[in-house]
């Protein structure tokens, strides 16, 4: 069987189905109202995308390139609003959105604070030079910033919040009592945690020849390792199932009407 | 694909594979087969935070996820939101994602306002929107959250004494008594636990997507209170939710229970699969040692 004549028999099964259901009017008309048309578009959409199961083709390029725009076009649109209008040009120049957006900003903006914002307006602008050859010297000095400034907030927070935190967390007592009576399971949690942790460290611990107990430890390392590769794995498999149940759960109930 | 001469000779192709998982979907879908859920500690552990905040607790939700997950994290969203509203609880959605905003307006007209209709705007729940800048705004409402949202997601000021009730005696996050981040990605929970939960003392709880789970369970319980993974913790958290509150024992509040029947289905479909593609492996190698002189 030639691939087109593949495709070509599904596309008429499912329009003969879709045919079928609307005539009993178990399915909505397209062009009853603009949700009904929501659900046709969607459905074609969501086909176009499986579609790439059987092989690439035109259909599934064109519903990744509507994907791909529409989310471009959604976070910009997202951006300029949240943020450049209520945030920047919201203490630039208040009167402006209020004026022009009807936004209900505070106009008691005083003459320092707009002369503050003035910087990021500037390193803004210097961002966009990055489109002329000429000016990518200057968007440098705007990436600069925001590169260290970024780098500095992460490095404290992170040493902090995360890598401390976690080595806390990591030492814990071997026995625990709860209420004064010994929890075994909890003990156990613990040991596992510990004896793990030691193990999968012992694995990368390259300045001695891997024998004797360090060998141990680091073969019991590459179990703990590949358990956590493993666990990974299940929860994207459960993750990517999920995805396929939740179009299914669409096709079948809200576009064919079989739930 | 060829059937010919021995099972351990076919040839089969990977479109067969496919027909097998849509047919352990489609299949339990269809004659609505679902399980019984047996909430795991970590979830009893959430659900309990949240059953002992006082009523009028503020609550900050911070929805960091886009269409392209919310099958798996929208049940969660929406089972947080639900309780939350029986519990009386003061609610401040918020987003990092730009397509967050979308989904924020969905959970609040899908549950919040026809669940809920006693809820009023701007003195029981807010939505604050969209900020872009990521873990930078979560620093900045660390310190003034109305710096970092002067706006809500209408346009209206946070700040002034003429503003909405909700945000009054709001200086930072700090004032927040939970946080909840229901995510998908960066920056979501992770960021959360960094940049506000652990420098600011705030208890925080969450739900993500399965993928990137196993890296956050490090996280449970030192730096946050408990996780939910997936659509698994997503199903045993209505579970729990529907045995303490059975009103809530309808369709829409159910929706990952009802998900649970056609994920069980498609891992026993992988299951036999993986057992099915390595006895054939091992028959043939076997067959080929036979072979050999």
């Amino acid at each position: 069987m030639t691939r087109r004549l593949a495709i070509a028999i599904f596309a008429l099964t499912l329009l003969l189905l879709a045919l079928i259901r609307a005539s009993t009017g178990a399915m909505s008309n397209p062009f009853a109202d603009e949700q009904a048309l929501g659900v046709w578009v969607s459905a074609a959409l969501t086909l176009c995308m499986l579609s790439f199961l059987y092989g690439d083709n035109p259909f599934f390029k064109f519903a990744e390139n509507v994907f791909v725009g529409v989310s471009a076009a959604c976070w910009m649109v997202m951006a300029f609003w949240r943020a450049l209008v209520p945030n920047l040009l919201g203490n630039l120049a208040p009167e402006v959105p209020v004026a022009l957006f009807g936004m209900d900003l505070p106009l008691d903006v005083g003459v320092g604070r707009r002369l503050l914002y003035v910087v990021p307006l500037l390193l803004g602008l210097m961002l966009l030079t990055r489109f002329h050859p000429r000016g990518r010297a200057i968007s440098a000095w705007a990436l600069a910033f925001i590169i260290g400034t970024t780098a500095g907030l992460r490095f404290v927070t992170y040493l902090g919040s995360d890598f401390l935190a976690q080595i806390h967390n990591t030492i814990q007592p071997l026995v625990v009592l709860r209420d004064g009576a010994f929890d075994a399971r909890a003990t156990l949690s613990v040991v596992v945690l510990t004896a793990g942790v030691l193990c999968a460290m012992a694995y990368f611990y390259f300045s001695r020849e891997q024998k004797g107990l360090l060998g141990a430890a680091s073969r019991v390392g590459i179990w703990i390792l590949m358990i956590t590769f493993g666990a990974s794995f299940g929860y994207t498999v459960m993750g990517r199932v999920a995805l396929l149940v939740a179009r299914m759960e669409f096709l079948l109930r809200d576009w064919l009407g079989f739930l | 694909m060829s059937w010919r001469g021995r099972p351990w000779q076919w040839e089969t192709d990977r479109r067969l594979v496919y027909v097998i998982m849509l047919l352990s979907v489609v299949g339990p879908l269809i004659w609505r087969i679902s399980f019984r859920e047996h909430p795991s500690p970590m979830v009893q552990e959430i659900f309990d935070a949240i059953e002992a905040l006082p009523p009028d607790a503020r609550v900050l939700m911070a929805y960091d996820f886009d269409p392209s997950t919310d099958p798996e994290v929208k049940p969660m969203g929406d089972a947080f939101t639900r309780h939350l509203a029986l519990r009386r609880a003061k609610l401040f959605y918020l987003t990092l994602w730009p397509l967050g905003q979308g989904e924020i307006d969905q959970v609040l007209r899908r549950v919040l306002l026809a669940e809920f209709p006693e809820y009023r705007y701007g003195t029981d729940f807010v939505n604050l929107g969209f900020m872009s800048g990521n873990e930078g705004v979560i620093a900045v409402a660390l310190t003034d959250l109305k710096k970092g949202f002067t706006t809500d997601a209408f346009n209206a000021s946070t700040a002034g004494d003429n503003g909405m009730p909700i945000m009054r005696g709001i200086d930072n996050l700090r004032n927040m008594d939970l946080i909840v981040s229901v995510a998908s990605g960066y920056p979501g929970l992770r960021e959360w636990i960094q940049y506000a939960a652990v420098p600011g003392r705030i208890p925080i709880i969450g739900g993500a997507v399965a993928v990137m789970s196993p890296e956050l369970f490090p996280y449970v319980p030192g730096q946050c209170k408990g996780l939910l993974a997936g659509i698994k913790g997503a199903a045993e958290y209505e579970q729990l939710l529907i045995e303490r509150y059975p009103q809530l024992d309808r369709p829409e509040a159910r929706t990952a229970l009802d998900r649970m029947g056609p994920q069980t289905a498609a891992h026993f479909a992988i299951m036999a699969l993986i057992v099915l593609g390595n006895a054939m492996y091992l028959l043939e190698r076997r067959r080929e040692r036979g072979r050999r002189p």
